[in-house]
């Protein structure tokens, strides 16, 4: 192991740690987060209406909900104590701030929505439709709390407020807590996260809905479904980009590395010009390009000819204001998780418009190229939220706490073998898990929801593991 | 160290207090889910019967393993100091931990989404492992708390894994283990029909007899140990002999049938074991190996005032609800589980 790991750090190890396990942890979540709110949408109007079509909506996607909400919990133990593992130094200086919503978050948000999913998977038949009904509703508002403490955490790291550095000591300590709840890059981060979480969950729902309808299966319940998953795709869709673009604006006056890494923009220009496409290299002088003036100036300051502040002039600043070092993060994947996710977020806007268009012309399930594209677009928010959070991650280095502490000042004094033996470890349980979840929620999803007689659906089922 | 010699303020007495709740509350009731995993091979015939076993924490697991999180992260806010030295101290039999639980709630959710023998017996090795390995662990870490890692000034880690695994620790674990699984059975004892019910009663006459040795030795050991004398709720050792004293009874109220009391006489040895060890704690969070003066404090790990301020008007809000809507569900589901009048045999039954 010793020899295998020669030259690389802890903190090298700790970062790919880090990576492998949120991204994967946050695959899974922001599903759970959507298709909570959207199967409890379905059982309302399940409820609401006494209609079955609705009805097998309902336990068709909750029982795809629950297989993948399973991966998000599990994943979720390792996030409450990997900072303790891995970032013992960050741990230490961050604790006082940072450790308070996560504690808040598993007392409000985690027992709420573990025990309200318990009453909803093995409550049918034993507690009465209202309340089941009602059990999935808090479930989901669970889910919906549990993102505003750990996003509350996240942008204090991205904007630190509210706090004071103990002389003694030299960590951060918390000064004002409804000042850190209420952070502006809270709010609009927040607002973002959620409604690409809708986002996720409503393509998720249209499109395997889609991939029904395409086959005839089921056509009432899955017609219903899809109709709901187009309006919230479209609603979700608009909120995503809407808070992302304010969020660029802030960006602009919080992180303006972030923006000029994320544009490659190396000296500090007035109605800067947007690339859409670069190719060769990223370092100032490409070989080929697309660019649509004056894009940049509005996506960062909102006014035409408004000025940009490029990576020379900021590394400048940044070595006279925090001592000799690079604050430059690793531009190209910037550059490309920045265009990704905002090419699929537009995408994913078309989908939402196409898809009313043709629900408003009654058209929407006789159209098998709307319905094969609506399948394909399942993945799209699965890879946008993805590269969102590496976008952001990686923008805010060298830093992991914006402007008060490095990262590689950060992690754990531990030998680099004991976070090999965790990171392979992970990476293999993780590997081996997604191939089980994906096959099995493949093999769930395409078999439709059987009709239940009256008297079975009147009944507590006995034995539901 | 100046810290050692300062004693905690009322705030950090609280939150020392609360945390050690909120361990105390996840090892009584996540304690019973893990001896269920344990037993799930010993007490179930068949598939059905296995189902059985799973389903009498089926609704409930869950909620049962939020205490570790809120434990955890309460742990990083009110004591940051504790958390960090703690999780990257016990790295190794951590990241066991944690992929024990990975794969244990997995299973849970898996296993009977498909009518398949290799497939679920796969998952019932993951039930197993994931229960048996963190009740063992936890066990082990616990009496490390009290006996000391390798720490200098700061927390600062000095030791290799194999400083984790001391005869004391290890006993610890046997004991915590068997503890569990014997908690698991006077809950299926409560919780299933027959024929689970009653061969858990079977399994818990047989195992009482070796929890008491393994725990009446680890307490022994725990309160003979150097430091027990000094510390405050062990002098006299109430709490630990009404533990051992309850615990001898354990057996015979399972064989009396007499199965409310039986699981009632479990959580109490559960909650004094642990109550004991954190009582021999105070006023440390973590006792060093090396010298007695790079203990690690309570005051010294401690969040300021302003932190645990806030911290303590969000508990006293929250809590009251939390404890009362998971209240509330163990009486949704207070009837047995047993075999279904009608269910199909999978294949491999």
């Amino acid at each position: 192991m010793s020899a295998l790991l020669a030259g690389i750090s802890t903190l090298t190890l700790a970062r790919w740690q880090f990576a492998v396990t949120t991204v994967f942890h946050f695959l899974f979540v922001p599903l759970t987060i959507g298709l909570s709110l959207l199967v409890a949408i379905l059982q309302t109007a399940a409820y609401r209406t006494g209609d079955e079509a609705w009805e097998r909506a309902t336990r068709f996607f909750g029982k795809l909900f629950l297989v993948n909400f399973a991966i998000g919990v599990v994943t979720g133990i390792v996030q409450e104590f990997q900072f303790g593992m891995d970032w013992s130094r960050y741990s230490v200086f961050v604790g006082n701030i940072f450790g308070a919503p996560l504690a808040i978050e598993g007392l409000l948000a985690f027992f709420m929505e573990s025990t309200f999913l318990g009453v909803w998977i093995f409550g049918r038949g034993r507690v009465s439709p209202r309340v089941h009904v009602l059990s999935i509703w808090l479930a989901s508002l669970g889910t919906i709390l549990s993102a505003a403490f750990i996003v509350a955490a996240n942008a204090w790291m991205q904007h630190p407020v509210g706090y004071a550095i103990d002389p003694r000591t030299h960590q951060a300590v918390m000064t004002n807590f409804w000042a850190v709840m209420t952070n502006s890059t809270f709010v609009l981060e927040y607002g973002h996260v959620l409604f690409a979480a809708f986002l996720t969950g409503a393509a998720f729902l249209l499109g395997v809905a889609a991939w029904h309808l395409r086959r005839g299966h089921d056509t009432a319940a899955f017609a219903k479904a899809a109709r709901v998953g187009v309006v919230v795709v479209l609603i979700a869709a608009v909120g995503t980009i809407f808070l992302g673009d304010s969020q660029g604006k802030q960006m602009e006056t919080q992180q303006p590395m972030k923006m000029a890494a994320a544009e490659a923009l190396y000296d500090t220009t007035s109605a800067a010009s947007f690339s859409l496409l670069t190719i060769g290299n990223l370092s100032g002088n490409p070989i080929f390009q697309v660019r649509v003036p004056h894009i940049l100036s509005v996506l960062a300051t909102n006014t035409w000819d408004g000025q940009v502040e490029g990576i020379h002039q900021l590394q400048a600043q940044a070595t006279k204001k925090y001592g000799a070092g690079s604050y430059v993060p690793v531009i190209w994947l910037l550059y490309w998780t920045f265009r990704i996710m905002v090419g699929l977020g537009i995408l994913l806007l078309a989908l939402g418009a196409i898809g009313l268009w043709l629900m408003r012309k009654r058209r929407l399930e006789q159209s098998p190229r709307f319905l094969r594209f609506a399948a394909w677009m399942i993945l799209a928010p699965f890879i946008a939220n993805s590269v969102g959070w590496i976008f952001t991650e990686v923008g805010r280095q060298p830093w992991v706490v914006y402007g008060l502490l490095k990262t590689s000042n950060a992690v754990s004094v531990i030998s680099p073998g004991y976070v090999a033996t965790s990171l392979i470890g992970f990476t293999a349980i993780y590997t081996v898990l997604a191939i089980i979840e994906i096959a099995l929620m493949i093999r769930l999803a395409r078999i439709p929801e059987a009709p239940l007689s009256p008297a079975e659906a009147e009944a507590a089922p006995e034995l539901v593991y | 160290m100046f810290a050692v010699t300062a004693s905690p303020s009322g705030l950090e007495q609280l939150w020392f207090a609360l945390i050690g709740v909120l361990w105390l509350g996840y090892f009584f009731l996540e304690g019973f889910d893990f001896g269920v995993g344990v037993l799930l091979p010993f007490v179930a015939r068949d598939d059905v019967d296995r189902r059985v076993v799973i389903n009498s924490i089926g609704p409930v697991w869950d909620g049962n393993e939020v205490w570790l999180l809120v434990a955890g992260g309460a742990t990083f806010a009110a004591f940051p100091l504790w958390y960090a030295t703690v999780f990257s101290g016990f790295y190794l039999a951590l990241f066991v931990v944690l992929a024990a639980l990975i794969v244990r709630g997995i299973a849970f959710e898996f296993r009977h989404r498909r009518d398949d023998a290799r497939w679920r017996r796969a998952w019932d090795r993951a039930i197993f492992w994931g229960s048996a390995l963190p009740a063992l662990l936890w066990g082990v870490a616990f009496a490390d708390f009290v006996h000391g890692v390798p720490i200098v000034a700061g927390g600062a880690w000095t030791g290799t894994f194999f400083d984790l695994v001391k005869p004391y620790a290890l006993l610890g674990g046997l004991a915590t283990l068997s503890l569990f699984t014997l908690h698991g059975a006077t809950y299926l004892g409560l919780k299933a029909e027959d024929p689970v019910r009653e061969n858990a009663r079977a399994v818990g006459q047989r195992l009482a007899p070796v929890t008491f040795v393994l725990v009446t030795a680890f307490l022994g050991w725990t309160y003979l140990s150097a430091h027990a004398w000094h510390h405050v709720g062990l002098v006299p050792p109430l709490l630990p002999i009404l533990a051992v004293g309850v615990l001898a009874a354990v057996g015979w109220l399972i064989g009396e049938r007499m199965e409310g009391w039986a699981f009632v006489a479990t959580a109490f040895v559960v909650l004094a074991l642990f109550t004991t060890l954190l009582l021999d704690l105070y006023p440390n969070v973590l006792v060093s190996s090396v010298r007695t003066s790079y203990d690690l404090s309570i005051v010294a790990s401690a969040s300021h005032p302003y932190t645990l301020k806030v911290m303590s008007w969000v508990a006293l809000i929250f809590t009251p609800f939390v404890l009362v809507y998971q209240g509330w569900t163990y009486w949704v589901f207070k009837k047995r589980v047993g075999r279904p009048g009608r269910v199909e045999q999978p294949t491999e039954a």
